[in-house]
């Protein structure tokens, strides 16, 4: 049962991609598109929006890591640990909730270690493991995002994106606790 | 907004750091950072270009416009102000679509398509169109419906049963994507929001 599950998950990861792109690619030759030149008319933009990225997500990276390499992701994790044990969230993982929205990797390092310290079936595990997939790294999509045509006013977008993610959290918290019991 | 926490990010980090005795390590991280962002950029060129060529066939086959209509229902109630046939919606079907299989580098590609026709609607360029807002409410809270990368690196740290949190993450997520979209709803009426 467990092996058959895990086999699904791989099978989906490993074929999902290849699929997708011969899948389109049949289509558009069914439809009489010309497909390679199609393609290549596209890829084209490929370069400029990568380039035109980069002072965006500059701006932002470069803050996230001043903000990371000051030590005050500490001083938070202590004053919202009393919050937390409040809705039943393990202290242990307040440090995670708070990197996801800021850092995809800096969130996944933290998941790693509590898995290596906890284990990856304690609830602790599964609790960060949750919420890795509750949400997503708000900043880094905003600025990619909107980076891409030159946006500055973003509007309430981040307030809306940190609403999800606050909401994503809290509900992993509260799911898991259903599911696996604490 | 983001120019405040842009702000607060970089001064409160500083001060933080100098109090700390960290003040080293933020400087490493300033320089580190911006060379990761290009490096970042740059790497996302090779994706962003075969995704593109891709997403341009899906367009000229009729798929993207096919996918719209499908999902026209949906579609019109979360973005009323892009018309139902218009390639942005398609492109954001198509986004969507790539986020709930989990295939991520391509979501993003599709997503900056999507970007750059919603981009074609909007009367301000240089700002966010509630369109753009709902649309990426519904990116950051993340709908990918199975973890396939959480669930190798639990399985690699030795869990003996990683899929159980296959469901809880499904209902997290799910509920972090209807908060996400009622708040975008929500905040875009609001004056100090408003475009």
């Amino acid at each position: 049962m467990l092996s058959n599950l895990i086999d699904v998950v791989n099978a989906i990861s490993k074929w999902s991609i290849p699929v997708f792109i011969a899948g389109i690619v049949t289509y558009g030759y069914i439809k009489k598109v010309k497909v390679y030149e199609a393609f290549t008319e596209g890829a084209k933009e490929g370069v400029y929006t990568a380039v035109r990225i980069i002072p965006y997500l500059v701006a932002m990276l470069v803050a996230i890591g001043i903000f990371r390499a000051s030590g005050i992701m500490n001083a938070l994790t202590t004053a919202i640990s009393p919050l937390a044990r409040f809705i039943g969230m393990p202290p242990e993982t307040v440090p995670m909730a708070l990197m996801r929205p800021l850092s995809g990797a800096g969130a996944q390092g933290i998941m790693l270690d509590l898995f290596k310290i906890y284990g990856p079936d304690s609830f602790i595990g599964r609790l960060a493991a949750t919420m890795m997939g509750a949400t997503d790294t708000t900043f880094y999509i905003l600025t990619v995002y909107f980076g891409s045509v030159a946006i500055k006013n973003t509007r309430h977008a981040l307030p809306a994106g940190l609403v999800a993610d606050f909401v994503g959290i809290v509900s992993a918290v509260l799911v898991c606790r259903m599911v696996f019991g604490k | 907004m983001i120019n405040m926490i842009w702000f607060l990010m970089i001064v409160v980090g500083v001060i933080v750091g100098g109090i700390t005795g960290n003040i080293e390590a933020v400087t490493k991280a300033a320089v580190d950072s911006a060379n990761s962002a290009v490096e970042l950029s740059l790497g996302l060129i090779g994706v962003m270009t075969l995704w593109l060529g891709v997403m341009k066939i899906a367009e000229e086959s009729g798929l993207v416009s096919a996918l719209a209509r499908a999902l026209k229902p949906i579609m019109i109630r979360l973005f009323p102000e892009v018309p139902a046939e218009h390639p942005a919606m398609g492109a954001m079907v198509l986004n969507i679509a790539a986020n709930v299989l989990g295939l991520g580098n391509a979501a993003t590609p599709l997503g900056l398509k999507a970007m750059e026709e919603l981009q074609k609607l909007n009367y301000k360029k240089d700002t966010a169109t509630n369109a753009m807002c709902t649309f990426l409410a519904i990116n950051t809270s993340s709908v990918q419906l199975i973890p396939t990368t959480t669930i190798a690196m639990m399985y690699a740290a030795g869990s003996t049963d990683p899929t159980v949190i296959i469901g809880p993450t499904m209902i997290a997520t799910t509920l972090s994507t209807v908060a996400g979209v009622v708040a975008a709803k929500t905040f875009e009426k609001m004056p100090m929001f408003r475009a």
